[in-house]
């Protein structure tokens, strides 16, 4: 458990967080560019000390009134956004300065975690040789070989290109699953967030305003994310079966049976899919003359207006909550009430490339 | 006429080695500190780049003189008086190249920056640790530059060799007196000599120096 108060004055902004983290999962920082998000996390790890900060992990005072611990002697993994590599040691050197300097010797090892982030051919490298892809996973994994007990990442992907980014994700989830160390995730981008995380904490002008399991947050038409044009339900499937014949994946959503294009993963498997509100449209009965194949009756359970032409309409599908993008002229037209069961028709989904234990 | 020259090595590399010792973590200092003395300390420090080197030689021969609580001090040390001895240019040279030494290196701390420490510190690496695994060897062209330059430029000094340490054969009579001393004597063959190996040993220094540059920059574009 982490606990955590940080409050000063910066040049362009006031900060004012107070949070309170699990140890466990991926959780994200999630805010507008400037917004603080950095500064928290260097505040974690002690290179930033503000003067009223309090900072409780796992029952270990690492800064009170009285207490600061240099970051040198907190068990924490920290990867930069330029990853930060020192230039005068090889990639080999790189990651084995980090283990040199842990005492825990039952940590990970360094063939098991080049082996989990696709760097042994790299190993004896000089850093300026790599592409940007490469220099992050070499930093990532000399954060991991420091054996640390809560793994911080500030925007990891952000200085990559598309393609890049595209190429370290998998290691990322790779990472999540072989080791169970809890991280703290910084990034602006909705998708990455969508992706990796567990849980989110909204930032706004150097306050955390929101936190909440992610799902569950994605959900609220409250939160700025909401007003998004890109604002999408994420929800957790199963894959119950597949049609050779079609060619089509029959995903398990809380109590609802999911249909998506083409093979998706094994049966019994658990993924992310992610479906954009704008991709979901509303009915009074149930249509019958569609081309649309996920059609769910659903319950409305919230209702907000994301300006004078559009809402945000909360569907109830068991535990699961969808969010449909309606105009407000089609919820006066239909008269949608909160209560009211109605029927979601579902035009695309997506693949949130995540694997699950 | 291989005594100055020897003789000059010597008191040229004793120094250089000092001022690494002294100059490293001044420059380290100056390169990180928000204190109000940096600036001030960093002046000080520059002194020799400006003041005629008579008139440093003056002060110091004031300051290690017998007369001085200083230059008791060595007395009760070296078991002698500083001027007029090797031990006492050592000390003018160190004061005079100590800038020569500490800009290049404060310049290669300032240049590696911040972050490569704090990517030091949260992976375990005490302050100590970090400046030994980190910025040295980060800092190796700017380290290399300071010692070519305090050597190159301890080599050339003349003023303050003449205010401190006279012209004693194989105790202070070091090249430039040396050269300075066949001239006055008419000796123009040993003074050709000398000059000539001089510049070819300068040109060398600038030639070592301009490649060390061009490495440190490259080393910057990296990071």
């Amino acid at each position: 458990m982490i606990t955590a108060r940080f409050k000063g004055q910066f040049d362009d902004f006031h900060l004012d967080a107070e949070f309170s983290l699990n140890m466990q999962g991926v959780s994200a920082l999630f805010g507008q560019s400037g917004c603080g998000k950095t500064t928290v996390l260097r505040c974690l790890a002690g290179l930033e000390r503000v003067a009223d900060g309090h900072l409780l992990v796992d029952g270990e005072v690492w800064q009170d009134d009285r207490t600061f611990l240099p970051p040198h002697k907190r068990p924490i993994g920290y990867v930069f956004q330029d990853a930060n590599l020192f230039d005068h040691l090889d990639v080999k050197g790189n990651v084995l300065f980090a283990q040199k300097r842990t005492r825990d010797q039952r940590g990970p090892q360094l063939s098991d975690i080049s082996g989990l982030m696709g760097i042994d051919h790299l190993l004896d490298r000089p850093v300026r040789t790599l592409s940007g892809g490469e220099r992050q996973r070499v930093a990532i994994a000399r954060a991991l070989l420091s054996s640390p007990r809560l793994l911080l990442m500030d925007e990891p992907l952000s200085a990559l290109d598309r393609f890049s980014k595209d190429e370290i994700i998998p290691y990322l989830e790779k990472m999540h699953e072989a080791l169970s160390i809890p991280v703290v995730y910084i990034s602006h981008d909705s998708q990455e967030v969508e992706r990796l995380a567990d849980y989110m904490l909204l930032m706004e002008k150097g306050r955390v305003t929101q936190s909440g399991p992610l799902l569950d947050m994605l959900a609220d038409p409250k939160l700025f994310i909401a007003k998004s044009s890109k604002t999408a339900s994420v929800l957790e499937a199963e894959v119950a079966a597949f049609d050779d014949a079609d060619h089509l994946s029959t995903l398990q959503v809380a109590d609802k049976t999911l249909y998506v294009p083409g093979f998706v993963a094994p049966i019994g498997e658990r993924r992310r899919v992610r479906i954009l509100a704008t991709d979901v449209s509303l009915a009074r009965e149930k249509p019958s003359q569609t081309t649309i194949l996920n059609v769910f009756d659903s319950k409305i359970v919230e209702i907000a207006a994301i300006d004078e032409a559009r809402v945000n309409v909360v569907l109830e599908m068991g535990q699961a909550k969808l969010i449909a993008r309606i105009t407000t002229r089609s919820l006066r037209k239909f008269d949608f009430q909160v209560g009211q069961t109605v029927y979601a028709q579902v035009k695309g989904v997506s693949m949130v490339e995540r694997r699950k234990k | 006429m291989l005594d100055p020259i020897l003789l000059t090595i010597k008191l040229a590399g004793l120094t250089t080695l000092i001022l690494l010792l002294i100059g490293t973590p001044l420059a380290w200092w100056l390169a990180r500190t928000h204190s109000v003395f940096k600036e001030p300390i960093g002046a000080i420090v520059a002194l020799p780049l400006v003041l005629p080197p008579t008139v440093l030689g003056f002060y110091l021969l004031i300051a290690l003189g017998p007369q001085s609580p200083l230059g008791q001090w060595a007395v009760s040390v070296f078991g002698q008086a500083l001027p007029f001895s090797f031990a006492g240019l050592v000390v003018g040279s160190v004061v005079y190249s100590l800038p020569f030494v500490v800009q290049p290196v404060r310049n290669a701390f300032e240049a590696i920056g911040n972050k490569p420490l704090e990517a030091a510190a949260t992976l375990r690496a005490g302050p100590l640790d970090a400046f030994f695994n980190v910025a040295l060897p980060l800092a190796r062209p700017g380290l290399m530059t300071g010692a070519v330059l305090g050597f190159a430029h301890t080599v050339g000094e003349f003023g303050v060799v003449l205010m401190i340490g006279g012209n004693i054969p194989s105790e202070t009579k070091v090249l430039s007196i040396a050269i300075y001393d066949h001239v006055e004597n008419l000796e123009w063959t040993q003074a050709h000599i000398l000059s000539a190996g001089m510049l070819g040993f300068s040109f060398v220094v600038i030639l070592v120096m301009m490649v060390l540059e061009k490495r440190l920059r490259a080393v910057r574009r990296g990071a």
